[in-house]
This record gives C-alpha cells, sequence and structure tokens, in this order.
C-alpha cells in the first residue's frame, strides 16, 4: 500500500499490515530455522519487547509449543550514553532457558543506524554465548552506520535522514500503526 | 543529579527514579551479569576520614561494577593526618581527574563545602557528615521497604516507620525522616529525651518517649546504633536500662504486626539497641539492607555519571 513518495505525517502501515507483517515474520522465522526448536527470542524494549511477545504467540500458534520470549535492555551499552544525560533503565528479562547455545533473534520495531543492535549484541555476551544471532525488525528505513543488516524484516520504507518513523503499538500508544513524520 | 549532599534534595520523582532504576541493577546483578559498562573511564574517589565498614565497600563494589575506576582515600594513612587541609587534599584530587567524590567526614556539612567551594568540578555525593545526613542509607532503606512491602513498585505511601534509638547522634536518622516524607510514609521517632536532636519538634514526624506504645501500626522498626565514639556526656544511666526501655527483643518483635520488617543501619551493637535473637530473625532484613546499599550506590552512580555533565 505503500507509495515511494511519502508526505510527512502519513500512516505508511496501519494496524492490519502491521499484524500480516508480524504473521508473515513468524512463518519466515518457522522456516528458516527448520521449525523454530531451540529459538528464543530477545525483545529490545520498550516497543521491540512488545513485537518479540506478539512474534512469540504466533510462532507457538504455528508451532503449537511455546516460544521462550525475553527483553535485553541496551541503555548502559549505549555508543551515546554520554551525549544525554543518564537515561532510565529498562528490564531485562531472560527465559528460564537462557540463551547459552540457543538460536536467538533480536527484535526491534525500526532498524536505523545499526547501533542500538550492536549494543544489543555487547548486552546479549553478558548473558552467554548463543549458537547463532539473527535481527529481526518490523521497520528497516535505510542510512545504517555500522555493518548490520536484518534477517527478517516487516516492511522496508526508503526514507530521507530528515524523516522519523514514528511506530504506535496498543500496548503503549493505544493504537497499531507506523507514521513518517517530516522532521525538517 | 550534579551531586547528592541531603535526602531534602530529592523530589518524589528523583528518589522513585533512583529506586527504579536501583532495581534494574539488582536484576542484572541476579542474572549473573557481574560487571556494567556505563562508568567505563571515569574515576571515583572514596573519600573517607571516618571509619566505615559497610558504606565504602558498597560504594567501591558499586563503582567498579559499573566499570569506573575507584581510588579510595582513608584520612588514616594519608597526608591528613600531617595536617593537610580538606581543600588541599580537595585540589589533589581535582588534579588527578576525579569524576566524583564519595566522601564521609566527621565535620557536618563537609560535602557541602566539597561541592559548592569550586575546588573540584567533578559530583559530590554524601557518604555520612557528621551528626547531620547519610542519604544513600535512607535510600536503601527506602528501596528495602519497598521491596518488602510495597512489592518493589511506586512510592511509601501509608507505611508507618518507627525509627529507635540514638537520634541525637544519627545522620541516619534526619535523612531517613526527610525521604520516607517525601515518598509518603509516616515516621515516628522514639528515644530517650536526652538523644533527640535540639529542635526535633520541627520535624516532620512524631516524637515519642516510649517505645512500647509506638510498635503497634508499625510497618517497619528501624534500630539506629548507640553511637558511643560521640558521646561525652552521660545520656542514659546504664546500657542495662537504655537496652531495657529502648532496646528491640523478643518479646517486644511479637508484638508487632505479622509482616512488619525489623532494621538496622549496621552496625549492630548488640544486647544494647538490638538483642541477638532480634537481630537474626526472620523479621530482621539488616543483611539485605546492606545488598540493596550496592544496588542504590550504583543507581546513584550511574545516574550522576552515566549521561552528559551538562544538565542536572
Amino acid at each position: 500500500m505503500t507509495n515511494d513518495f511519502l508526505p510527512s505525517g502519513r500512516v505508511v502501515l496501519d494496524a492490519s499490515d502491521i499484524s500480516r507483517a508480524l504473521t508473515r515474520l513468524a512463518h519466515e522465522i518457522v522456516e528458516r530455522t527448520h521449525g523454530a526448536t531451540n529459538l528464543t527470542l530477545m525483545g529490545i524494549p520498550t516497543r521491540g519487547a512488545t513485537l518479540a511477545h506478539r512474534l512469540g504467540e504466533k510462532i507457538s500458534q504455528i508451532q503449537g509449543s511455546p516460544v521462550p520470549v525475553g527483553a535485553i535492555d541496551i541503555t548502559m551499552y549505549r555508543d551515546d550514553l554520554r551525549l544525554r544525560p543518564a537515561r532510565a533503565l529498562q528490564p531485562t528479562t531472560i527465559p528460564p532457558e537462557g540463551i547459552e547455545g540457543r538460536l536467538v533473534i533480536l527484535i526491534d520495531d525500526v532498524l536505523f543506524s545499526g547501533r542500538t543492535i550492536r549494543a544489543a549484541l555487547d548486552a546479549l555476551s553478558e548473558h552467554g554465548r548463543p549458537e547463532i544471532v539473527q535481527l529481526a525488525v518490523l521497520v528497516d528505513r535505510g542510512h545504517r552506520e555500522l555493518p548490520i543488516r536484518a534477517d527478517y524484516v516487516g516492511k522496508n520504507l526508503p526514507t530521507s535522514r530528515a524523516e522519523k518513523i514514528q511506530v504506535n503499538l496498543v500496548e503503549h500508544d493505544g493504537s497499531d500503526e507506523v507514521r513518517i513524520e517530516n522532521n525538517a | 543529579m550534579k551531586h547528592l549532599l541531603s535526602a531534602a534534595d530529592l523530589s518524589r520523582d528523583a528518589a522513585l527514579q533512583i529506586l527504579d532504576t536501583a532495581k534494574q541493577l539488582s536484576l542484572a546483578t541476579e542474572q549473573g551479569v557481574g560487571k556494567l559498562p556505563p562508568l567505563r573511564g571515569r574515576t571515583v574517589v572514596n573519600l573517607f576520614y571516618e571509619d566505615s565498614t559497610r558504606t565504602r565497600i558498597s560504594f567501591e563494589a558499586a563503582a567498579k561494577r559499573l566499570s569506573a575506576d575507584v581510588i579510595n582515600f582513608s584520612a588514616v594513612g594519608s597526608s591528613v593526618s600531617k595536617g593537610e587541609s580538606l581543600k588541599d587534599t580537595a585540589l589533589t584530587l581535582e588534579a588527578m581527574g576525579a569524576d566524583a567524590v564519595v566522601i564521609r567526614h566527621n565535620s557536618s556539612g563537609a560535602p557541602h563545602r566539597l561541592a559548592n567551594a569550586g575546588w573540584i568540578s567533578g559530583g559530590v555525593v554524601n557518604a555520612g557528615d557528621g551528626t547531620h545526613e547519610h542519604p544513600t542509607q535512607a535510600l536503601l532503606d527506602a528501596y528495602t521497604l519497598r521491596d518488602h512491602l510495597r512489592g518493589g513498585q511506586g512510592d511509601l505511601t501509608g507505611l508507618r516507620v518507627t525509627i529507635v534509638g540514638d537520634v541525637l547522634h544519627s545522620r541516619v536518622a534526619r535523612s531517613n525522616v526527610l525521604l520516607l516524607n517525601t515518598l509518603g510514609a509516616k515516621v515516628c521517632l522514639v528515644a530517650p529525651p536526652t538523644l533527640l536532636p535540639y529542635g526535633v519538634q520541627d520535624w516532620d514526624c512524631e516524637v515519642s518517649y516510649d517505645l512500647d506504645a509506638c510498635l503497634e501500626g508499625a510497618d517497619a522498626v528501624m534500630m539506629l546504633r548507640v553511637q558511643r565514639e560521640r558521646m561525652n556526656a552521660a545520656y542514659f544511666p546504664t546500657s542495662h536500662e537504655y537496652s531495657n526501655r529502648y532496646g528491640l527483643n523478643v518479646t517486644r518483635m511479637n508484638r508487632l504486626s505479622p509482616d512488619a520488617v525489623i532494621m538496622h543501619p549496621g552496625p549492630m551493637n548488640r544486647g544494647m539497641e538490638i538483642s541477638a535473637d532480634v537481630a537474626d530473625s526472620n523479621r530482621s532484613v539488616i543483611v539485605e539492607q546492606v545488598a540493596n546499599g550496592v544496588s542504590v550506590r550504583m543507581a546513584v552512580l550511574y545516574l550522576m555519571l552515566g549521561g552528559s555533565e551538562s544538565v542536572k
């Protein structure tokens, strides 16, 4: 439904688009991980953690068995920590299975510079050594600053750096939608 | 947060931010993350002019778990014993590039002087000054209370805390009265008249001379150490009489409500203000207080030093 040309303040994914994207991601994950055994989803708070839970439910429905879902806070591992006032910490939850030797998929809402994912990889390594780490995002907006790419992408959104991507989720914002706003 | 000098400096939101941050940091420790990176390259100086076990070790552990470099300074064995002033010591620390100074001093107001005299550019944390304040102790007490009685969330509205003993010499009591009020708890101070400070009637709390009257309805009882090293006069006839009237023993403990907790900032005089049975009972959260102290001090150091320096 998206055009390549995106005016400011515009909804680019609505609730049903997000739901379909997550369903497709769930199927892709099951397919590419050969049945999702040994799989653990780790969301990056806040919205990545929420998406991880939604994806976990969808994968569990497909597989018929529950998938461990956790959250990994990256605040203290950010490379721009000193550039802003001290930030509040978010919860980190490690599922009882742990992450040692598991196939961990990091989940975030928007992939942009890649710096968040770099921080998440550092944070993750403090908790164990996964066998494989992959990345799933709802939106990839480009403009990478590090050699990082997503393994599963809900939607590629070509953007300019002046634009802002706003992901709203029912749990936090009252509705499900992805908006593009012109920051300039 | 540039400095932490007094519990009175903390708004409700600032205090809750410290407690919430401490909660996340303690979870990280529970999850087996021994060292966190946010203070890498920062230097924290522990400047201790007075003896301390818990507080100094706790600040040192907190700074190290956040990857800060720690310099420990104690007055004994330093140039202070040759007569160096606080100012000259401060200038030395500044020249060495201290990002934060954690200070304990036997003079009330020394941390304030250190923070505001323009000697150093880093942050200052008051780790106990004379008989004035000990804000991180109040924070760890609030954290412990919240964890036990409020499920680790929100403030302490409606809690009743009875603080018993040597209030006169206690910086812990003063900081606790201030912070507990900020967080919505009600405080009752219990002490013999000789061990209450001048002007206590203006503090925002009840004051009583009768311990037995203040046990009913208390959600927590905090026993204070009788600070004999600061006592240069006869404040009570005998220690036996003190412990009879103001000591917490099993009989008194059994009159507390079933989920009330017993606290002590340490070090304890067993048999004086608290009996050994009480200190070691399952009501006592004294050892937990120490563990929580590390998390709370990590939170304070993280919030002071973890971000950019320019903002409050």
